[in-house]
């Protein structure tokens, strides 16, 4: 059997400390409390949750340490944080106020030695680097900025280096997929997976069980997914189930 | 009961203290009033282990009066000698070394079975071979294999071949955890209740 499980991971988009949905940051509305849309997300048996900040304001800061230390206090699975962090210093704030982990995305690519120096302080593991990318007709590109700016890098090259510089895993998030509910991009992940010997998050157009067994099967650690499971569709139990029943280990003792 | 969580620099323990209804305390003299105590880590070896001098010898002197201790992940590794991954000494409560996993993906990150492989006061009402959340690049190695009570594995190449090693140890009144009970749901919670029970 091959160890460990493979994680189901829930995402959630996060706007002045409450949860937002929308269509790629358009048409935001509230769809509730972090902290209890998290704890039903650990009872239903969600491996992980990652919560992604998309808040444009001076008070940024303070507010996504309030709500790493609520959410901290209260779940008993292991979060991840996110979304336009600069520095390292806030890296180290945001694990000392509970996060298990933090990703970072466009500060990477703007001054890869973060990456270094994060890992040296909290180590490899607790870093995770984002990349989105988009096929550009002859590679996928690594684009920054929330998906708005392109910056000519080989995502797959890109990946590689990051583990090089000390990252602890990967969130691989496909633009092209996202959003579609079509499937992850196999492609994509399959070529970041062989490339690179630390865990991959696949990402992006997840629709139905099947699309996670899929993607478990080109060798993804683990599989995030937002609307699938907020709009109710499908709940993290039948989707485990399903993958069960496909000879996925996954975790079932919740 | 007065639970210490000890803070040795960077780490997460607003989760432990919480679970275990305990303070947490970068000051070593709470050591010496602390009926139990947590030794949580993350971070480094090399930069935790240096923030670890400063409680050493009360450390040493509780482990010695016989309170139960519990270390998790890094605060596991502390309990040993030395490690692989940069200078400076552990605790040596136990012998032996802590050492890079030779797997497929490190770091280790993700929900693995721990198997029982004798029988501890950590694992009662826990099914064996229920998942537990760990983060690792590195797991211990003791010299004295009767101190191992559960097994995890790893892939060690594309095979189905697997690498097993440690991740619960107990000797007397020491115990060890690579993973993050705080962290494992339901079964973890049960694991640090188990805990606790041993002084209530």
């Amino acid at each position: 059997m091959k160890m460990p499980a493979k994680r189901i991971i829930a995402a959630l988009d996060i706007n002045r400390g409450r949860v937002v949905k929308g269509v790629r940051f358009k048409n935001l509305r509230d769809a509730g409390d972090p902290v209890e849309l998290a704890l039903k997300y650990e009872q239903e048996g969600v491996d992980e949750i990652v919560f992604l900040d998309i808040t444009a304001s001076y008070e940024r800061r303070s507010i996504i340490l309030d709500l790493v230390k609520k959410v901290a206090e209260n779940l008993h699975v292991p979060f991840t944080v996110g979304g336009g962090i600069k520095t390292p210093e806030e890296i180290v704030e945001i694990v000392k106020a509970g996060a298990d982990k933090v990703f970072i995305n466009t500060v990477a690519v703007e001054n890869p030695d973060i990456v270094t120096k994060v890992a040296s302080i909290l180590g490899s593991a607790n870093l995770v680097v984002a990349i989105d990318a988009a096929w550009n007709g002859s590679f996928w590109e690594v684009f920054t900025h929330g998906g708005r700016h392109a910056t000519g890098k080989d995502a797959v090259k890109w990946a590689k280096e990051v583990e090089v510089l000390g990252a602890g895993e990967i969130l691989l998030t496909s633009m092209d997929t996202d959003g579609t509910k079509d499937g992850y991009d196999l492609e994509l992940t399959e070529a970041v997976v062989r490339k690179v010997n630390i865990p991959v998050i696949a990402s992006g157009g997840a629709g139905n069980p099947e699309h996670f067994y899929q993607v478990f099967l080109v060798g993804a650690e683990a599989a995030l997914a937002a609307s699938i499971f907020h709009y109710g569709e499908y709940s993290i139990r039948e989707v485990k189930e399903y993958l069960l029943r496909r000879n996925v280990d996954v975790r079932m003792d919740f | 009961m007065r639970i210490v969580v000890v803070d040795l620099g960077v780490a997460n323990l607003s989760n432990v203290a919480r679970v275990v209804d305990g303070v947490v305390s970068s000051d070593p003299s709470s050591i010496d009033s602390a009926d139990m105590v947590i030794l949580p880590g993350v971070g480094s070896f090399s930069a935790v282990s240096a923030n670890l001098d400063r409680f050493r010898d009360r450390l040493e002197k509780f482990i010695e009066s016989g309170r139960p201790l519990l270390g998790i992940c890094l605060g596991m590794q502390l309990l040993f000698e030395l490690s692989e991954e940069g200078e400076g000494k552990g605790l040596g409560v136990f012998k032996g070394c802590v050492r890079r996993l030779p797997c497929v993906r490190v770091p280790h990150i993700g929900w693995s079975r721990v198997y029982q492989t004798g029988q501890c006061p950590l694992f009662y009402d826990i099914s064996d071979a229920s998942h537990f959340y760990f983060v690792h690049s590195f797991y211990v190695d003791p010299e004295d294999r009767g101190i191992v009570y559960g097994v995890s594995e790893c892939q060690v190449s594309d095979s189905a071949k697997s690498y097993r090693f440690p991740v619960v140890v107990w000797k007397d009144n020491v115990f060890g955890v690579q993973f993050h009970p705080e962290k494992s749901g339901r079964v973890g919670l049960k694991m640090l209740e188990n805990f606790l029970n041993l002084k209530r």
